[in-house]
């Protein structure tokens, strides 16, 4: 692979850029992998690079039906925190900022990681408590949480002026969250893709699939795509919000529904915000992105659909609820809002398992998935290679339904 | 001051009689009513506006409205605002704006030390280094340089926005020649028509032009046409408001800039129309050379805008450098402005005759490119170079006029879903398929010949009008002198020995030509991965100038078609819109509008700390008298219940009066335990399940009569169930006959309870009786109380004796006063939440959030009983079953007494083994004082927990371990004997 650094890019400005190589090749379509891995967003870029690192299976292509890293990825609002509630999930996303951490150096790529830490603003009491209740959950499995008072809240966070004692949803106080962090959306798609793709892992772009095959004993045996037949002998399912789509293609029917969520910028201002802030009781989050923007999310469209956008009035109060706390950007100017479409399971709670075909590995049920991209692709590489969960992602198997025994996080929001 | 040197004498729709004074980076000018800040700018010779956002480069003014990409400023005092490009802000009196970068000066800016290291900074540099220790480490100092404006310090101080919901059959967006004759095509017929334009008038690229239609100069047309519309009742013209969103069924979304309304400051508008027509026009794209954003270099329309309609000279001695038979007008309304043309560099191989015959004498160096211009911090010369021999030649001149083609303005269509596709004889994308009730007219179809613009705009706005079923009204097509067809040869870059490091693509985020050929380099040729590798396009001005550049640079260096490559996604807003717009009037209570029972202004006189208690309800927490403590209060009110009485205002808790011939059916149906067999006058409790056997709420279900129930819920939940029992008899019992009615809040009660309530009630005024025989636990009874209609219900939450007294809401606050005169001499005390939640607690009561976190079903928490045996079904008996079939283990609900009685842990806390750090094996639900037993006692769920009773539990704080013994989750009056005497 070749080295980034400040070194090679001086000398690569000598050179006018002529030499830099492709960060991932375009090798020409085979006809069988080991492993096809189904969607290269960040779950799926980052499984096929720790199968090739961490188990040495490198005959993998991921298929892809539109540009690498352009579904949800590209759309979110990159919130990276461990702020959960349960057993269940808190170790797993605890590893998951651990792996971050290190990632900018893993991948050689820096991927902008920032751990500038979150506050939420709280603004009634039972939200107090359950915050509280989650912070002596996190601190068992060592993650952070600590109470604020109102004055430092305001303090740290100079632009929040509303929410005064004579409004309608007064702050009572915060939590601070130090290991959350923010960092570039499209880098870690392509810092995993270039990680992957120098292992040996092909990345085929253009290539949807429309179709998932079994064979006669009832196991997968590849896919069709745009491009003609795959065949494989594993396949691992990760195309984040259409995951119900593409199972139904082998009749698999999977307990999960897809909801749309919106984020949007503001115009590029100067620096103003340094944590990221998040308003559970209103349901808004945002943080400054480098370049300036404010980077705002708010609560998903109740309405179930795979349209990727939301409506116009769940879009307005997610702006009213902002201004609400920072009245002063009411001539601060949207400058692009989008939206995206993500499956959830009835337990908001990710799944990363085998299922009914064997050979059939699915990772979906990611609401807030960003954050989990390291330990989602880490568990599900040793899923594929081992046929086995990984520790971490044991509570994520498809297997509590057959018992209905749901994990329930209620950390889990959009970010 | 400076006087306006650059001003012509006359022309232009400015007022010369209204002189505006203005400031600009702190120096103080004058311009004219009707002018911009570009133009008045420009008519006192400013052209260096800007600096530019990476490399600091020197910029000017390029564009005249909403597509300017280069300079930007950030207006001051109460107009305060974050970036407007500067040719959008009008001018008025006392405007002070500041350019948004350039420190300490425009002129020297210490970091167009940018420039320098320019080849070390391309397009995505910060991937490959500030690894090392990490990027947080060098963040600060990298976003103290980005950014473009401040934001503002306050919210407007005057003023408000607001919003307006509005339905039209016709929809027009842009008064330009196409939108104004479909407007009035559609208006005449009947059809309800709404037109929209951003401009300060209407006319669109009319306004900038010098052509007669009928006859007529081209402002006088206009206003004949906008005075028929304003004449007629079906018509709404909303001008200088922009339609930036185009959503699902047809809604666009618009903002009014300027409404005519006093301390309005914008209004939003959210028209929802039959058919939609988009006008919108076409706008110029730039040319790709090196330094092409030089101060002095103008989009050849913008340059026409300035000496028509503003009548300013941007400069003295102009080049033109265009692709296209467009900029040939131009040259002629400029020599008419005084402005000499140097040369026309024309890039194809010949223009057409009329544009030669246009040109007069004006030199045309056909098949010759500009190479690049030359200059500090404005243009002074141009090279010029011919294509066959590539010699270069220098051309001085302070004014070059750019024109690379037309873009029709396709965003809202993309918006709206439908498709585009690449018209090769245009060099554009242009409108496909709608797949909304929608067409493009005029040039933002492709259309750009006036004629042809005026008659597509009738034949365009009578099929709307006739979709809308409208019948059709003569409109004949205005006459105008014809142009010769438009023609272009696509030039998406110069092809010259200059370096394109300095060839923007993208003028406003700084990307080159350069960053395109290292993202295709590096494998990020798809159109969206350059655009996010290079930033190209993601400006303010969302790339409307240059981001089609961008795609043909990709085309010529991957030797692709452009229609197959293909567009980056357009976005709403259209262009930046003020958050407040969007809002509207919204706001505060407005938001999230709460509920409040009648007695909440009782409640406030009384001293009660009103808090949300979910379900938008404020309710009174405590009521402290004075100098008590929160814990004291609590203690008070608790004990005042346990000991003698007590009165609490329990009206949000959610009702709904069911009622039908399958009411009993639904009923049954509804709760896990066995409904059928109530009789009239008597309640009982329920539980209801969600379908996967989940705990969705509980509550008192009273029978009022045959088939007719009224079902309490918990506050919270009200609309939960409501949607939860909608949805099972929509989905699974269409057929059912039942009709819920939510009287949530046309019932209020007043809950009297303690040991006394009984002979407290005895003396209220009454045809009830109370006692223990006539009126059993569980009973319903229905008469008056102080000559006020009541139903009273003998339920309990506390576990005293208790009488819950529903009146109608009105006569509320009347029952609520007369019982305090009555009960204040035996000590009636006023109990908030907080005094409620201890009481629950102590007899073990569930509460939802607490106890009910959704992991627990009825055996986790005791309550096997209230699962029937006896019904077929009810939901979620199946998922219980089966998640019952297996023996896993299951977190029960225990009690928790501390091993210190004074210990108060919190609530939520985890219990792990022995206290370890490890995951957990349950959690405090619940943790209050208990006047009661005079100790801390808690709730808990804990693994096995039942059979753990006596043994030992360790809570685990951060800093601690808290030993606690387990058992029963019940701390008084264990068989509830005082609440059922
Ligand atoms: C507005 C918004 C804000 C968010 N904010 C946050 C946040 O702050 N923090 C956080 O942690 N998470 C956030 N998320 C969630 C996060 O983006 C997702 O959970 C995560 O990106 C999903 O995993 P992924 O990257 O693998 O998905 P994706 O990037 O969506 O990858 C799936 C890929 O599969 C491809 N695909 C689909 N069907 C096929 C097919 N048939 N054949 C081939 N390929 C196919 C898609 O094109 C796509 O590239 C947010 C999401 C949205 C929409």
């Amino acid at each position: 692979m070749q080295n980034y650094s400040v070194f090679s890019l001086a000398r690569n400005a000598l050179s006018n850029h002529q030499n830099w190589r492709q960060a991932w090749r375009s090798p020409p379509l085979k006809k069988h992998y080991d492993v096809l891995i189904i969607g290269a967003g960040g779950h799926g870029l980052a499984t096929a690079y720790y199968l090739a690192k961490n188990h040495g299976i490198q005959n993998v292509a991921v298929l892809e039906k539109g540009w690498l890293g352009g579904g949800n990825i590209a759309r979110n609002t990159v919130t990276i925190r461990s702020n959960y509630m349960r057993d269940e999930s808190i170790p797993f996303y605890v590893k998951s900022l651990e792996l971050y951490e290190k990632l900018s150096q893993e991948l050689n790529y820096n991927l902008m990681y920032s751990k500038r830490g979150m506050i939420d603003v709280v603004q009634t009491y039972p939200k107090l408590r359950e915050l509280k209740r989650r912070m002596l959950a996190m601190h068992l499995h060592g993650s952070t949480y600590e109470p604020i008072g109102v004055s430092e809240l305001r303090r740290r966070i100079s632009p929040l002026t509303g929410g005064d004692l004579e409004s309608r949803l007064p702050i009572i106080g915060g939590m601070v969250h130090t290991d959350a962090a923010v960092c570039r959306h499209d880098a870690v798609a392509w810092g995993y893709a270039r990680g992957a793709d120098d292992r040996g892992v092909e990345i085929h772009q253009n290539t949807g699939v429309q179709k998932l095959l079994r064979g006669s004993d009832g196991s997968i045996t590849g896919v069709v795509t745009d491009r003609g037949k795959i065949t494989a002998n594993k396949v691992a399912l990760s195309v984040s919000g259409h995951t119900t789509t593409v199972a139904e293609t082998i009749g698999l029917r999977l307990p999960l529904r897809t909801f749309n969520l919106t984020a949007f910028v503001s115009e590029p201002l100067k620096p103003l915000i340094d944590v990221i802030v998040n308003c559970p009781d209103l349901g808004v989050y945002l943080s400054q992105s480098d370049k300036g923007e404010l980077v705002i999310g708010g609560a998903p469209d109740s309405g179930q659909s795979f349209r990727r956008d939301i409506k116009q009035n769940v879009f307005e109060e997610s702006v009213r609820s902002m201004l609400e706390l920072f009245p002063s950007f009411k001539r601060v100017k949207l400058l692009r809002q989008w939206g995206g479409a993500l499956d959830i399971a009835h337990d908001a709670t990710p799944i990363i398992s085998k299922t009914d075909i064997p050979g059939l590995f699915v990772s979906a049920g990611w609401w807030g998935g960003f954050k989990a991209i390291p330990a989602g692709g880490l568990t599900l590489a040793h899923l594929i290679a081992n046929n086995e969960q990984h520790p971490l992602s044991e509570p994520f198997s498809l297997k509590r339904f057959d018992h209905l025994d749901f994990v329930l996080e209620p950390a889990t929001t959009a970010h | 001051m400076t006087s306006q040197l650059r001003r012509l004498a006359s022309g232009g729709d400015i007022d010369r009689s209204k002189i505006i004074r203005y400031e600009f980076n702190g120096t103080r000018y004058q311009g004219y009513e009707g002018d911009t800040l570009a133009s008045a700018l420009i008519a006192n010779g400013v052209s260096l506006t800007a600096r530019s956002f990476k490399y600091h480069r020197p910029r000017g003014i390029m564009g005249a409205g909403s597509e300017e990409p280069a300079s930007f400023v950030e207006l001051l005092d109460d107009d305060a605002s974050s970036s407007q490009p500067i040719t959008t802000v009008l001018l008025r009196e006392g405007l002070r704006a500041k350019s948004v970068s350039g420190w300490p000066s425009l002129k020297y800016d210490l970091l167009s030390i940018n420039q320098l290291i320019t080849r070390c900074i391309p397009a995505g540099f910060y991937y490959k280094t500030f690894k090392w220790p990490n990027w947080h480490f060098f963040e600060p100092s990298i976003r103290r340089i980005a950014g473009l404006a401040n934001a503002p310090k306050q919210a407007p101080t005057k003023g408000q926005y607001e919003s307006r919901n509005w339905f039209c059959d016709v929809l027009i967006i842009g008064a330009g020649p196409a939108g104004l004759t479909s407007a009035l095509t559609a208006a005449r017929s009947g059809a309800r028509t709404i037109l929209v334009d951003d401009g300060t008038n209407p006319g669109g690229g009319l306004l900038n032009r010098t052509d007669k239609v009928n006859d007529k100069n081209t402002s006088d047309w206009i206003t004949s046409i906008t005075d028929e519309l304003d004449s007629l009742s079906n018509v709404l013209r909303l001008q200088e408001s922009i339609a930036w969103a185009y959503r699902e069924q047809n809604l666009v979304v618009v903002t009014e800039r300027q409404p005519a309304a006093e301390l309005l400051l914008q209004r939003t508008w959210r028209i929802r129309a039959r058919q939609v027509i988009l006008a919108c026009g076409a706008i110029e794209r730039t040319l790709v050379f090196a330094n092409n954003d030089r101060p002095g270099v103008m989009l050849a329309s913008a340059v026409q805008a300035y000496v028509n309609r503003y009548a300013v000279l941007p400069g003295k001695r102009a080049v033109i450098f265009t692709n296209n038979d467009s900029a040939y007008p131009v040259a002629v309304d400029m020599i008419a402005a005084g402005i000499e043309i140097a040369s026309i560099i024309d890039s194809r191989t010949g223009p057409s005759n009329a544009m030669r015959e246009l040109a007069g004498d004006i030199e045309i160096l056909t098949n010759h490119i500009v190479a690049s211009t030359l200059g500090r911090q404005r243009v002074r010369a141009v090279v010029v170079q011919s294509n066959e021999t590539g010699n270069p030649r220098s051309i001085p001149c302070d004014l070059l006029c750019v024109s690379g083609g037309w873009n029709p303005t396709i965003h809202l269509f993309s918006q709206s879903r439908s498709t585009l596709r690449y018209n090769d004889d245009l060099a554009a994308f242009i409108p496909h398929e709608a797949v909304q009730a929608c067409e493009c007219v005029g040039a933002a179809a492709g259309e750009f010949e006036l004629g042809q613009i005026l008659a597509d705009g009738i034949k365009v706005g009578a099929r709307a009008a006739s979709d809308c079923g409208f019948k059709r009204v003569e409109t004949s097509v205005p006459s105008t002198a014809s142009s010769a067809p438009y023609s272009i040869e696509p030039l998406w870059q110069v092809n010259s020995s200059e370096t394109s490091a300095n060839a923007f693509v993208d003028i406003q985020n700084d990307v080159t030509l350069n960053d395109v050929h290292l993202a295709i380099r590096e494998g990020f040729g798809a159109i969206e991965h350059v655009k996010r590798y290079t930033t190209g396009g993601m400006g303010i001005d969302q790339g409307k100038t240059g981001g089609i550049n961008i795609v043909g640079a990709v085309a010529n260096r991957s030797n692709v078609a452009l229609r197959d490559i293909g567009t980056t996604t357009y976005r709403s807003p259209f262009a930046p819109i003020e958050f407040g717009a969007i809002a509207g009037g919204r706001e505060n209570s407005a938001l999230l509008p709460y509920r409040h029972t009648p007695m909440t202004q009782w409640n406030k006189d009384f001293g009660a700390t009103m808090y949300e208690s979910g379900a938008r309800w404020r309710r009174p927490g405590y009521y402290a008298k004075n100098g008590e403590t929160f814990q004291e209060t609590v203690n008070r009110e608790a004990l005042a219940t346990r000991t003698n009485l007590a009165v609490y205002d329990g009206s949000p808790l959610g009702k709904f009066d069911i009622c039908g011939p399958d009411a009993t059916k639904l009923i049954d149906i509804l709760y896990t335990n066995l409904f059928s067999n109530l009789k009239v006058g008597t309640g009982r409790y329920g539980m209801m399940l969600t379908e996967d056997g989940r705990i969705l709420d509980d509550g008192v279900t009273v029978k009022l009569g045959e088939n007719h129930y009224l079902m309490s819920t918990s506050t919270a939940n009200a609309e939960v169930v409501h949607r939860h029992i909608q949805h099972f008899l929509q989905i699974e019992r269409p057929k059912w006959n039942v009709w819920i009615t939510p009287i949530t809040t046309q019932w209020s009660n007043a809950t009297v309870c303690g040991p006394n309530a009984r002979e407290f009630l005895s003396r209220v005024e009454s045809d009830i009786d109370f006692s223990a025989d006539e009126f059993p636990f569980m009973a319903m009874r229905e008469g008056t109380i102080e000559g006020i209609e009541a139903r009273v219900f003998r339920v309990s939450f506390t576990g005293e004796l208790s009488f819950e007294i529903n009146v109608q809401s009105r006569f509320a606050l009347k029952l609520w006063e007369r019982l305090f005169e009555l009960g204040e001499p035996l000590g009636l005390t006023p109990i908030g939440s907080e005094a409620n939640h201890v009481l629950r607690v102590e007899k073990g009561f569930l509460s939802l959030g607490h106890e009910v976190d959704g992991t627990a079903d009825p055996y986790d928490l005791g309550m096997s009983w209230i699962m029937s045996k006896k019904k077929v079904d009810y939901i979620g008996k199946r998922a219980v079953e089966i998640r019952r079939s297996v023996e896993s283990p299951r977190r029960e609900l225990v009690g928790l007494l501390t091993d210190d009685p004074s210990r108060l842990v919190t609530e939520g806390a985890p219990l792990t083994p022995s206290g370890r750090l490890e995951a957990s094996e349950g959690f405090v639900t619940a943790s209050v004082w208990s006047v009661a037993s005079s100790r801390s006692v808690a709730l808990a769920l804990l693994t096995n927990g039942r059979s753990r009773i006596g043994q030992t539990a360790h809570i685990r704080l951060k800093g601690e371990i808290v030993p606690a013994t387990i058992t029963q989750p019940c701390f008084y009056d264990a068989d509830s004997l005082r609440m059922k005497n």
